[in-house]
């Protein structure tokens, strides 16, 4: 125990300083901590809402860094407000801020001034897997004539594994159109937001490729990375949607670099 | 192997080429996609995980003097319109509003 480290009556749970001094970073309604206090113990609730301020400021910006298209969507206010509450009610559990904000996606879909914008949800989901995507490890893709040179008798017996970046996401809306339009810098156009729309997120060399998938394509991926064959993946969507696009969806799958081993099956 | 396996194996076989052929030729991003990829290209040059290396993350100027941006907490009911989601629309007429329900 350090003896220079004088700890007030006042001290957290833990008896630590930081335990009794953090509590009310994130909540207005307490008061200043009392071990918090100016020269000749003067009170000092100025100087600790400097940093009340502080983290709200930083982590409403560390969101904003992380949703830009959601922001863009809402406009800076609407944000912020809405990034505040989200603050207020899930304060982060690691010191890594670029892992914060994962619950924002669902705080979003559950928030009562975002319902008449039902795809907003899902484009800040868009946007999470692009910063996940963006950390992932790294892992050299498989090129285009691995695929080609599976023996095509073969080629449902193979499994795969797919790149440590690589994320899917379904919308019931169009996401990705909204979420690439508002990640561009020119100016949005009109979107019609019914469509449904599947895509992937990849990072196969050091930058982030999000992808557009046929309908079906995410319930593939989501079925090679379960492990099962090529052959019962695409059984498996096939016998939900007869209509699947398989071509279109391996095409998706091999150019963004999802793939980064081919196992084959055994010989039968 | 069963008649159904085999059938799906050629359907396989077939839809591979056909991925294959058309990615020789493909552009496989729309124009939005394209200009999305650019500006997610951008965007790794200045990310929150380079933010992230930084203490004081309320900006330029602010810091530990009590100068920092100031969190607004009042205007939180006046939600003013002003991104794009009033071009984002559902078929049902019904379309992005800010305004509280």
């Amino acid at each position: 125990m350090r003896s220079d480290i004088r700890i007030g009556p006042s001290a957290g749970n833990d008896g630590s300083y930081a335990s009794a001094f953090a509590p009310g970073l994130n909540d207005p309604e307490r008061q200043t901590p009392a071990l918090v206090s100016g020269p000749g113990g003067k009170k000092a609730v100025k100087r600790y809402n400097v940093y009340r301020n502080n983290v709200t400021v930083g982590l409403i910006d560390a969101l904003a860094a992380i949703y830009p298209a959601t922001r863009r969507i809402t406009g800076d206010e609407f944000f912020r407000a809405m990034a505040r509450f989200h603050i207020r009610q899930t304060p982060p559990k690691s010191p890594l801020l670029f892992d914060y904000g994962r619950d924002f996606p669902d705080f979003i879909a559950g928030y009562a001034y975002a319902e008449a914008m039902p795809w907003l949800a899902d484009t800040a989901r868009i946007e999470r897997a692009w910063l996940d995507a963006y950390h992932a490890a790294d892992a050299e893709p498989l090129p285009p004539g691995a695929f080609a040179s599976i023996p095509p008798e073969s080629l449902a017996d193979v499994s795969v594994a797919l790149h440590p970046s690589t994320r899917v996401v379904r919308s019931r809306y169009a996401a990705l159109t909204i979420f690439a339009a508002n990640r561009s810098p020119e100016p949005v156009g009109a979107i019609n937001a019914a469509e449904a729309e599947e895509g992937l997120i990849t990072r196969p060399d050091l930058d982030v490729i999000v992808t557009r998938l046929p309908a079906g394509g995410a319930a593939l991926i989501e079925a090679l990375a379960a492990g099962l064959t090529l052959g019962v993946a695409m059984a498996t969507v096939l016998a939900s949607d007869p209509h699947f696009d398989i071509a279109a969806a391996l095409a998706g799958i091999v150019e963004a670099g999802a793939v980064t081993a081919l196992s084959p099956g055994d010989a039968r | 192997m069963t008649v159904k396996s085999a059938v799906s194996s050629a359907l396989l076989a077939s839809a591979m080429a056909t991925a294959l052929a058309s990615l020789a030729s493909a552009a496989p991003l729309s124009k939005a996609e394209g200009e999305a990829a650019v500006a997610a290209k951008k965007e790794k040059c200045y990310g929150v995980a380079l933010k992230g290396q930084n203490d004081c993350a309320a900006g330029p100027g602010t810091t530990c003097q009590g100068s920092s941006t100031v969190d607004f907490q009042g205007n939180a009911w006046k939600f003013v319109r002003g991104g794009t989601c009033a071009s984002i629309t559902l078929p049902n007429g019904k379309q992005g509003s800010l305004k509280p329900l």
